[in-house]
């Protein structure tokens, strides 16, 4: 493992994505197969699952250090990572054996299965032959954490590098839900039909905020702009008489929504759409909460199926009579979907999303307006001559979403961050007044600068008044400003309600506690759009 | 019961029976300093009393002040209190200091590590009854491997450099740090062209008679091309600035204990992060502790609380000291 080491060293180090490509592309080139294989698979999100739990791991670590384990678990949050924590405090590696990366996940994998007391044995032997990244590695591995600082589309190039292949290419026969077991890194990257599965997708092309006034992007003419709708964004396969729904996660979703099984009666096959799938009332969408209820399903209730059916709203055809159409203009593809869907019955689970006609960009700005009332999101703006591109691309497609809601609420817990942020306070919780009280409502993670999260971290720690391990509870001193982008009600919440994507907009130093806002205001904003 | 040797007080250690302060804040009368970085070396005391070694360094930064100094093991009794000073093993001229009081012994270490780093006087273990250790890495995810393979993994890391045509750029805290630094690399690689604020350090310390390896500074007529191979050496606050701009295509590198952990090394965002530290391990710091034979350990200066909770379990009879504010861990550039 000591090759693929030197490569996670090699990425960690740097945050130049030259630097982080040519290191990948080196060890493409010249690592053994199996390992190279297990590596796209790691980089690509494919980890084994959890072989130990955490609590064991600690133990048998502070066990092999003699240390208390209080301890090990007080160094945790300072070292802000598990695996690197129990890598740390392990005495010196008693003899230094090179296994490859495939040998110590076959390693790990047997662990899984193993009980308990030869887990431990076998864990303890791993340690006692590895340096510390090896160990952090190994750790990481096995308790299913294993992430890198490299994207799915630096990684593909990388290995487009590596092997000299086409990147779009390589992208598609990433895609899908392979595994190690399943394929050799013969049959991935090399072999000479990369559509032989069925299932397999095309890349998701993904949307820039817009973030400039849409007069930037010229004349509104070459532009199609429709409505964008917060629910799982999905692609649809019907090939050789089966079908197959993915998610943008590369996750094989159809279990979680058994309604598209009647889509091959409606379409026919060598067919591929790309849309929305949401939760679907009359003819309206409900709001994402309703699709809650289905991730991560293997097979879902009647119940939920009566209550909350799922539609895909579709907006792109990538496949049309088996023929891989995405280098063709949106305008084209948009026109094929269009007359394959408009006498579609209102029995298939499938609607059309519809293109907004507008003249100009102001027309557009004043539909956008309604957006919130039609439980929208915003509009997506894409260009009628643009392919459909592989990943994020900027340029072609764009989400021109609405502002989001803001409310003024007060810190009143802080926690230090993981990873790079092991040092700063940047988990904070915030409440709003209830009378004389301060209800939390909502954890919030990011929006502050660097510069913000150090002189917080510099206050937090001046200003603790209790801890309760890693979480500090402070003085209630600070307004922030949250943003997020939908509400919904929740009974697992003190306050009642769950914010969606809640982040720090702004720290309100203008503004004393007494002025923050209040529960009542949540809930009004819970009654008008939740 | 008879008073305590030190007591710790909102201007910091306190001794009563012999009227003085040991590195204290706000101002006091009479301040005995244990060595020159700026946590413990402050302006505005009346008189101060260092080590004969430390001195040069303290007067450089605190300017005209009133400043006796004292030899190594030398005695020297204070009102009631016998008091002298023992080397810390930090930095150049740094001292444990030991204070006796009929017969009960207190020693405060200031900033110590306890392996030899080839530039200052070797750490000295003092046997007390009370002894105030520091703890800024006072958890047992901090170990650092010996010295030789650390300045190995540099020198690679300039060879590397070199042959690559980009200049090194290795940042570290200007007094104590990148003097370390300078003895322990290969001088055969290159040359080591410097920062102002380490060049000036280094002019005090060849001055008292330290023998440094030659340095050039940097100034602004100074064109990297003419010097092939070099390193260069600055402390952190130069890093991203337009001074270090004029180097051209650089790696960047950080010396600090710190770097011992990914996610500071990630935050810190340079290119490398070498673990050098003038600070105690977590074995260092038992080590020393055992060696003092020492009763009670007053705990300062990083992870008191953890550090605490651990000498208890030890059987020591240990209690935090509150120190002036600091910071989280990684703010301080000495260590
Ligand atoms: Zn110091
Ligand atoms: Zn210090």
């Amino acid at each position: 493992m000591k090759r693929f080491a030197r490569l996670f060293a090699a990425i960690d180090a740097t945050t130049r994505t030259s630097v982080k490509v040519a290191a990948l592309a080196a060890y493409f080139a010249d690592a053994p197969d199996n390992d190279r294989l297990w590596t796209v698979a790691l980089f690509s999100g494919r980890r084994p699952r959890r072989a130990v739990t955490a609590t064991r791991l600690r133990e048998w670590a502070a066990e092999r250090a003699g240390l208390p384990v209080w301890l090990v678990e007080e160094s945790h949050p300072v070292v802000g990572d598990l695996a690197e924590t129990i890598a740390l405090v392990l005495p010196p590696p008693e003899r230094d054996e090179d296994r490859s990366l495939s040998h110590w996940i076959d390693v790990l994998r047997d662990v899984a299965k193993a009980p308990e007391e030869a887990r431990k044995t076998a864990v303890l032997a791993a340690w006692s032959a590895m340096d510390t990244p090896r160990r952090f590695l190994f750790n990481k591995l096995i308790t299913g954490s294993f992430r890198v600082g490299v994207s799915r589309k630096l990684m593909t190039r990388a290995l487009a590098q590596a092997t000299a292949r086409d990147e779009a290419e390589l992208a598609h026969r990433l895609m899908g839900d392979w595994t190690p077991d399943n394929v050799t890194w013969h049959s991935l990257i090399e072999a000479e039909d990369p559509t032989a599965d069925a299932s397999r997708p095309y890349p998701f092309c993904l949307a820039h905020p817009l973030e400039a006034a849409p007069d930037t992007l010229g004349a509104p003419g070459g532009w199609l702009a429709e409505w964008k709708w917060d629910g799982i964004r999905g692609q649809l396969i019907l090939r050789d008489g089966a079908w197959h729904l993915w998610s943008r996660g590369e996750e094989l979703i159809s279990d979680a929504f058994p309604e598209f099984a009647r889509a091959a009666d409606f379409l026919p096959p060598g067919t591929v759409i790309d849309g929305e799938v949401l939760a679907w009332e009359g003819e309206q969408p409900l709001p994402f909460a309703a699709l809650q209820k289905r991730i991560g399903r293997k097979s879902v209730p009647k119940s939920v199926l009566q209550q909350a059916p799922a539609m895909l709203y579709a907006y792109d055809l990538l496949e049309w009579q088996g023929e891989d159409i995405r280098a063709r203009p949106m305008a084209e593809r948009r026109s094929i979907l269009d007359s394959l869907l408009e006498n579609l019955s209102t029995d298939a689970p499938i609607r059309r999303s519809p293109l907004l006609r507008f003249e100009t960009w102001d027309d557009l700005a004043a539909q956008r307006a309604t957006a919130r009332d039609r439980r929208s999101e915003g509009l997506m703006l894409k260009q009628a001559a643009s392919p459909y591109h592989a990943g994020r691309r900027r340029g072609d497609w764009w989400k021109w979403k609405l502002d989001p809601f803001t409310i003024d609420a007060v810190m009143i817990y802080a926690q230090s961050g993981s990873g790079r942020r092991a040092n700063l306070f940047t988990d904070f919780t915030f409440a709003v007044w209830n009378g004389n009280d301060l209800v939390p409502f909502t954890k919030a993670y990011s929006g502050l600068s660097d510069e913000e999260f150090a002189e917080i971290t510099r206050w937090v720690s001046r200003h603790t008044r209790q801890r309760f391990g890693p979480v500090r509870q402070v003085t209630p001193t600070h307004v922030f400003e949250i943003a997020f982008e939908g509400i919904q009600a929740s009974s697992r919440h003190k306050s009642g309600v769950a914010l969606r994507f809640p982040r720090m907009a702004r720290w309100r130093k203008d503004k004393p506690v007494q002025e923050a806002n209040t529960l009542d205001d949540l809930k009004a904003m819970l009654a008008a759009y939740g | 019961m008879r008073d305590p040797v030190l007591t710790f007080t909102s201007n910091g250690i306190f001794c009563p029976a012999g009227g003085f302060y040991i590195d204290p804040w706000g101002r006091v009368d009479r301040a005995l300093i244990t060595h020159g970085h700026s946590d413990h070396a402050r302006p505005g005391h009346a008189r101060y009393l260092c080590t004969e070694a430390a001195a040069p360094v303290i007067r450089h930064r605190l300017g005209d002040i009133v400043l006796e100094t004292i030899a190594y093991g030398e005695q020297r009794r204070i009102g009631d209190a016998l008091v002298s000073f023992h080397p810390a093993g930090h930095v150049p001229g740094s001292a444990q200091i030991r204070v006796e009081v009929s017969g009960e012994i207190a020693v405060v270490s200031g900033d110590y590590k306890t392996t030899p780093d080839g530039l200052c006087e070797p750490f000295e273990p003092v046997r007390c009854h009370s002894f105030v250790s520091e703890s800024t890495f006072g958890l047992p995810v901090f170990r650092w491997r010996p010295q030789a393979e650390v300045a190995a993994e540099i020198d690679a890391w300039w060879r590397d450099c070199a042959a690559q045509g980009v200049t090194p750029l290795l940042a570290a805290y200007s007094f104590g740090k990148a003097q370390r630094l300078m003895a322990m690399l290969d001088p055969s690689i290159g040359p080591i062209l410097t920062h102002g604020a380490v060049e000036n350090t280094n002019a005090v310390l060849r001055a008292q008679g330290l023998a440094l390896p030659q340095t050039i500074q940097v100034t602004p007529d100074t064109k990297i091309a003419d010097h092939r191979g070099a390193l260069v050496l600055a402390p952190p606050s130069a890093l991203g600035t337009p001074w270090a701009r004029r180097f051209g295509a650089v790696s960047g590198g950080f010396a600090s204990g710190w770097m011992m952990l990914r996610g500071i090394r990630r935050r810190r965002a340079v290119d490398r992060g070498f673990v050098v530290s003038d600070h105690a391990d977590w074995d260092g710091l038992n080590e020393a502790i055992r060696e003092t034979g020492a009763e009670r350990v007053y705990v300062t200066h990083g992870y008191t609380e953890i550090f605490t909770r651990w000498l208890n379990t030890q059987g020591y009879d240990a209690q935090v000291v509150r120190t002036e504010f600091r910071g989280e861990a990684g703010e301080e550039d000495t260590a």
